[in-house]
C-alpha cells in the first residue's frame, strides 16, 4: 500500500459513513455490564425501524464515564445514554433527532467530559477496534507514511526528544534519549517491544486503550521501528485481557492484510513484524527485565540492570522496550510535530496524561488531562469527588510503588517533580480516591500484601522482606505492636528500598513511607503503650500456602 | 566493689546450657567469690528475689508458666542475658512451631504415640498451658545481652561474666557468636 | 580496553575491564560478603549481601554484577552496609527452619558463620516456621527445604557445570521451592546424574550427602572453579 491507496481508503470510509451514527461502548468495562446485547438491540431496532441506511451502529471503544456502563452515544446529536439496557434500544433510536431519550440521558457537557484532553484517547470511543478502515478515515496511519517518506531515522528520534515525551510505564524516562540508545547501539537484530503488562491494582489504562484504539499503538510501534532500527516487535499483554488480544491479533492481521505491517511495509524498504506475547499475569513481569525473560521463554525473573534493554536486551540484541501508552503518543507528535506535543503540559512534564481514577469517587472512569492540572481538578471537578457528601482523605497514585498524597496537597499539579516532591510518583495512571473513613494503615498493608504475593522470590531484601513488613503493619492494625516494632518497620523500609533487585522491591515501602509521612499518628496511636511483656500471644499472622 | 547478685532460670530448655554453666569447674569458686547467686534451678529458692543485677534465661518461651516467669524477671533484673539458642533462636524448643499451633503436637505425643492411656494432660494448676508458638526470650521481654550456643560453651560463660562483673559490656564477636 | 584503576575501601585497585568489583577486590585482598555468587558459575545478583556504595551516589550497587568502571570509588563495608547485611541474613534465619544445632552443616555452613562475622546477636523479626518437607528419596543425597536460602547455587551448578538441569525454581516469592525435574521426588529424576555438583555448591545444609548426621557435611566450595579452569583453560590446577 503507499499513500494514495491509504487516501483513497479513508475517503471511501468517510464516503460510506451514514448521516446519523449510534455508538456503543464494547471495551471490557461495559461488555461486562451486557453492552454486547445493547449492541445487538440497537442494530436490531434500527433494521426494525428501516433506518439501516440513514443511521450506522457502531461498536466502539471505551467512552470514560465507566461507572455508568453500558455507554451509548449519539451523533450528531451529541447524547450520551448512560447504564443502558438492551431493552432501551428502540427509544433511543426512537429519539433519534428529536431530543433523544431523556430517561437514561446524561450530560454530555458535564465536566468530567468539558475538562479531559484529547490526544491518546482522541479516537477512543470513536473508532471501531475491530475495522481498521475507521481509524484510517481518522487519519490513522499517515504519522507512518509521513515517517517512511519524509524523515530519516535520525530526525524521527530528535522530534520524540525535542517533543519531551516521558515514558508512560511509571518512571518517566525521557523517551527520545531511550530510542536514540537503541538507535546508536548495534546490533544483528533489534526489537521493539510495547509493555501492556499492566499489573498495577486499580489501573486499566492501557487495556481500554488497546481494547478502543489498537492500530494507534501499533502506528507508534511501527514508528518506533523505522526510528531504531528495528525489525521485529513484541507485544507483552497479561493473559488476563482476553479482548485486548483478541483485538490486537485482530489489528495486526488487519494492518498486515494491507501492507502496513510486515515485509517491504508501506512500498519501504523496510520490515517490521510484530507478535503477540501473552503474560501469565504477573506483575513483576511488567518490570522490563523480567519481560524479556518472559518472552525468551524463560521464567519472568528480573536481572540486575546495567546492562540495560537498549545495551542487551532481547536475545542479546538492543532493544527498546516502552509502554502502550508511550507508543500511543507517538502518531500525534509525528502528525502535529514536536512543538505542538511541547505545548501541552509544564516545563519538564509534555503532553496529557490519561488516569484510571477509581475508589471513593463519583465519578470513576478514564481520564485524560494535560500533565500539570492540579489533583483537585481531576478528583473533586472530572472525579465528582466523593459520593454523598464525603470528605476525600487522600489520592493513592502509582499503585504498589506510589504513594497517598493527603488533602491538604490537592491543590498540587500533576506532573512527575511534584508528585516525587509529595512522595508519590505518577506511575502508569492509576488515582485512587480515598474518603475520610480510610484506614490509612490498612492501605498500606493492602499494598505490601500484594507485592509480597507479587515478589518473584529472587533477592531477599523483597522476598523475605515483604513478608515481615506485612506482618509487622498487621501487629499494628492488630494494636499488638510496640514503638520497637515501628522502628523496626522503619528501618526494614529503609532497607527493602535500597537493597532490593528491581523496581518491585524498591519500591514496595513507598505506600508505607507516604502513609507514615502523612498519617504517622494512625500508627503510633495504636502501639502498645509497654509493659513488661511485649508481645500478645498471637498466632503466626501470615500463613504460607 | 558491691558483690554481684546473680540469678538463672531456665523455661523451655534441655538445662544443656546450665550443664555447660557448670562445666566452668573451678571458676565458680572464683564466682562465688565475687558475686551472689540469689536464685537459680541449682537451689530451691521458690519465689524470684528483687534487685537482682544480672539473670541469664535458658529456654524458648513455651507456655504460661515461662510467660509468669519472665514477668517477674523482667520486672526485678537489671541485666537479662538470653543464655544459649533456645532462649536467643528458639531453637530445638521451637521445632514444633512448623505444626502451626499446640493442639496438634498435643495430639501427636499424647494421643498418637501413646501405648497406654491416650489423654491430652491438663490439669489446671499443675500442667501449665502450651502457648500456641514457642518464642525466642526476646520476643517477650526485653533483652540485654545474648549468649548464642547450643550449649553455650564454658569459655563464652565465663567471658560474659566476667564482663558484666567488672562492669563493663560484654561483647562477643566473630565465631563467638555462632548459633548450634 | 585498557587495565582499569578503582579505589576500593581507600585502596588503589588496578583491574581487568571484565572485572566485575567483587573480582577486583578478591584480587586486591578485599573481602566482600557474598552468598549466592559462588566462583565457575555465573551472577546471580539475588542475595544481595555484597551491596557497596559508589562515588557519592546514593544508589547501591552488587559487587558481584557490576563491571569496573576507571576512577570508581568503591566502599565496601559502610555502617549502613553493615546493617543491612545484618538485616538480610536475619530475614533468612527468619524465612525458614534454620535449626543449626540439629543441622548436618553446623561448623560449615555459609549462612551461620556469615551470621557471625556480621555479628548478628539474635533476630528481631518473627519466625515465620513454615512447614516444609525434606526430600530424601534420592538414594545418595538429601535435600532439606528447611535449609534452603534459595540462593540457586545448586540450580545454576547443575545446569552450568553439568549441563543436566535437573533443579530448578518452582513457585514465587516466599512460596519459592527448589524442585527436581518437574517438582518430582528427587530419586524419581531421570536426568539427574548423581553427580554431587550440586551438594557441593549449596552453601547450607539444605543439600548433603545421605547418611551424614549433624555437623558432618562438610563440602568443597572449590570443585566447580576446579572443573571449570580445567575445562577452559585446560589446566588441573588444585
Ligand atoms: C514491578 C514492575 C512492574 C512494572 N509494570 C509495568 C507495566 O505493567 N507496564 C509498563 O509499561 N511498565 C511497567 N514497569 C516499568 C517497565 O520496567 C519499564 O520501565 C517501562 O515499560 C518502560 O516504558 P516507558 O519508558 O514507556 O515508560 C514496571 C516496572 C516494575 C519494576
Ligand atoms: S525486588 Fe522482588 S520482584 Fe524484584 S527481583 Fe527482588 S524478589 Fe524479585
Ligand atoms: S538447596 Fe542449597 S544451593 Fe540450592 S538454593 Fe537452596 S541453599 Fe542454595
Ligand atoms: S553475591 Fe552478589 S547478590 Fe549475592
Amino acid at each position: 500500500m503507499d499513500l494514495q491507496d491509504l487516501r483513497e481508503l479513508a475517503e471511501k470510509e468517510r464516503r460510506s459513513q451514514a448521516p446519523r451514527s449510534i455508538r456503543c461502548c464494547v471495551a471490557a468495562g461495559c461488555t461486562s455490564a451486557n453492552s454486547m446485547a445493547v449492541l445487538d438491540n440497537l442494530q436490531q431496532a434500527v433494521q426494525d425501524a428501516g433506518l439501516k441506511d440513514k443511521v450506522h451502529v457502531s461498536p466502539v471503544g471505551c467512552l470514560r464515564l465507566c461507572c455508568e456502563g453500558p455507554l451509548v452515544a449519539t451523533d450528531p446529536d451529541g447524547h450520551l445514554y448512560h447504564k443502558v439496557a438492551p431493552g432501551d434500544a428502540e427509544a433511543i433510536v426512537a429519539g433519534l433527532g428529536n431530543g433523544g431519550f431523556a430517561a437514561r440521558r446524561g450530560d454530555a457537557a458535564s465536566p468530567f467530559f468539558a475538562l479531559q484532553a484529547s490526544v491518546v484517547l482522541d479516537n477512543c470511543g470513536h473508532v471501531e477496534p475491530e475495522r481498521i478502515e475507521t481509524y484510517i478515515a481518522r487519519d490513522g496511519y499517515t504519522a507512518l507514511f509521513k515517517v517512511l517518506r519524509e524523515m530519516s531515522p535520525p530526525q524521527v528520534v530528535d522530534e520524540v526528544t525535542r517533543s519531551g515525551l516521558r515514558g508512560r510505564g511509571g518512571a518517566g524516562y525521557p523517551t527520545g534519549v531511550k530510542w536514540s540508545m537503541v538507535a546508536k547501539n548495534q546490533g544483528d537484530r533489534k526489537f521493539v517491544v510495547c509493555n501492556a503488562d499492566e499489573g498495577d491494582p486499580g489501573a486499566f489504562m492501557n487495556r481500554s486503550l488497546l481494547e478502543s484504539d489498537p492500530h494507534k499503538v501499533l502506528e507508534g510501534m511501527a514508528i518506533a521501528a523505522y526510528a531504531v532500527g528495528a525489525s521485529s516487535g513484541y507485544i507483552y499483554v497479561r493473559g488476563e485481557y482476553p479482548l485486548a488480544i483478541a483485538r490486537l491479533k485482530t489489528a495486526i492481521k488487519q494492518a498486515g492484510r494491507l501492507g502496513l505491517l510486515g515485509t517491504h511495509r508501506c512500498n519501504s524498504p523496510f520490515d517490521f513484524r510484530i507478535d503477540i506475547r501473552i503474560g501469565a499475569g504477573a506483575f513483576v513481569c511488567g518490570e522490563e527485565t523480567a519481560l524479556m525473560a518472559s518472552i525468551m521463554g524463560e521464567r519472568g525473573l528480573p536481572t540486575p540492570r546495567p546492562p540495560y534493554p537498549a545495551e542487551k536486551g532481547l536475545w542479546g540484541c538492543p532493544t527498546l522496550i516502552n509502554n502502550v501508552e508511550t507508543f500511543a503518543n507517538i502518531p500525534a507528535i509525528m502528525r502535529q510535530g514536536a512543538d505542538w506535543f511541547a505545548g501541552i503540559g509544564t516545563d519538564s512534564s509534555k503532553g496529557t496524561k490519561v488516569f484510571c481514577v477509581t475508589g471513593k469517587v463519583k465519578n470513576t472512569g478514564l481520564v485524560e488531562v494535560p500533565l500539570g492540572t492540579p489533583l483537585r481538578t481531576i478528583v473533586e471537578d472530572i472525579g465528582g469527588g466523593v459520593p454523598g457528601n464525603g470528605r476525600i482523605k487522600a489520592v493513592q497514585t502509582g499503585g504498589p510503588s506510589g504513594g497517598c498524597i493527603p488533602a491538604q496537597h490537592l491543590d498540587t499539579s500533576v506532573d512527575y517533580e511534584a508528585l516525587g516532591q509529595l512522595g508519590s510518583i505518577m506511575g502508569s495512571g492509576g488515582m485512587i480516591v480515598m474518603d475520610e473513613g480510610t484506614d490509612m494503615v490498612d492501605v498500606a498493608r493492602f499494598f505490601m500484601t500484594f507485592c509480597m504475593d507479587e515478589s518473584c522470590g529472587k533477592c531477599i531484601p523483597c522476598r523475605a522482606g515483604t513478608v515481615q513488613l506485612t506482618h509487622l503493619l498487621t501487629r499494628i492494625i492488630d494494636k499488638v505492636a510496640t514503638p520497637q516494632d515501628l522502628e523496626l518497620l522503619e528501618s526494614l523500609c529503609d532497607m527493602v528500598k535500597n537493597a532490593s533487585l528491581c523496581g518491585l522491591g524498591q519500591t514496595a515501602p513507598n505506600p508505607v513511607l507516604s502513609t507514615l509521612r502523612y498519617f504517622r499518628d494512625e500508627y503510633t496511636s495504636r502501639l502498645r503503650a509497654g509493659g513488661v511483656v511485649r508481645r500478645a500471644l498471637a498466632l503466626p499472622l501470615v500463613s504460607l500456602s | 566493689m558491691a558483690r554481684l547478685r546473680l540469678a538463672t532460670t531456665w523455661l523451655g530448655g534441655c538445662s544443656g546450657c546450665h550443664m555447660s554453666f557448670l562445666d566452668m569447674d573451678e571458676w565458680l569458686i572464683d564466682l562465688a567469690r565475687m558475686a551472689d547467686i540469689v536464685y537459680t534451678p541449682f537451689q530451691d529458692v521458690k519465689k524470684f528475689p528483687e534487685n537482682v543485677d544480672v539473670t541469664l534465661v535458658e529456654g524458648a518461651v513455651a507456655n504460661r508458666d515461662h510467660l509468669e516467669q519472665l514477668e517477674q524477671v523482667r520486672a526485678h533484673s537489671r541485666l537479662v542475658v538470653s543464655f544459649g539458642d533456645c532462649a536467643v533462636t528458639g531453637n530445638v524448643t521451637a521445632m514444633r512451631n512448623p505444626l502451626g499451633k499446640a493442639e496438634p503436637v498435643l495430639r501427636r505425643s499424647y494421643i498418637e504415640l501413646a501405648t497406654v492411656n491416650p489423654q491430652i494432660p491438663d490439669e489446671a494448676g499443675i500442667v501449665p498451658a502450651l502457648l500456641e508458638r514457642v518464642y525466642p526470650v526476646h520476643e517477650m521481654i526485653r533483652v540485654d545481652y545474648y549468649i548464642p550456643g547450643c550449649p553455650p560453651p564454658a569459655d563464652r560463660i565465663r567471658h560474659v561474666l566476667e564482663e558484666l562483673i567488672a562492669g563493663r559490656e560484654p561483647k562477643l564477636e566473630g565465631a563467638e557468636l555462632k548459633f548450634g | 580496553m585498557a587495565t582499569q584503576t578503582l579505589t576500593i575501601d581507600g585502596k588503589l585497585v588496578t583491574a581487568r575491564p571484565e572485572d566485575t568489583i567483587l573480582s577486583a577486590s578478591k584480587d586486591a585482598g578485599i573481602d566482600i560478603p557474598t552468598l549466592c555468587y559462588l566462583d565457575g558459575l555465573s551472577a546471580h545478583g539475588g542475595c544481595r549481601l555484597c551491596m557497596v556504595e559508589v562515588g557519592s551516589q546514593n544508589r547501591l550497587l552488587p559487587a558481584c554484577t557490576t563491571p569496573v568502571r576507571e576512577d570508581m570509588n568503591v566502599s565496601t563495608s559502610t555502617p549502613r552496609l553493615v546493617e543491612y547485611r545484618r538485616m538480610i541474613v536475619a530475614l533468612l534465619l527468619a524465612e525458614r527452619n534454620h535449626v543449626c544445632s540439629v543441622c548436618v552443616a553446623n561448623g560449615h555452613c555459609e549462612l551461620q558463620s556469615m551470621a557471625y562475622a556480621l555479628g548478628v546477636t539474635h533476630v528481631r523479626f518473627e519466625y515465620l516456621s513454615p512447614e516444609l518437607p525434606v526430600d530424601v528419596s534420592h538414594d545418595r543425597y538429601g535435600m532439606d527445604h528447611n535449609r534452603c536460602i534459595l540462593c540457586t547455587r545448586c540450580v545454576r551448578a547443575c545446569d552450568q557445570i553439568e549441563g543436566a538441569h535437573t533443579l530448578d525454581v518452582m513457585g514465587r516469592g516466599v512460596n519459592s521451592r527448589i524442585v527436581a525435574d518437574m517438582n518430582q521426588p528427587w530419586g524419581d529424576s531421570v536426568t539427574c546424574t548423581s553427580c554431587g555438583k550440586c551438594v557441593q555448591a549449596c552453601p547450607t545444609g539444605a543439600l548433603f550427602r545421605q547418611g551424614s548426621t549433624v555437623a558432618e557435611m562438610e563440602k568443597d566450595r572449590t570443585m566447580l572453579q576446579f572443573l571449570v579452569t580445567a575445562r577452559e583453560k585446560k589446566q588441573w590446577l588444585v
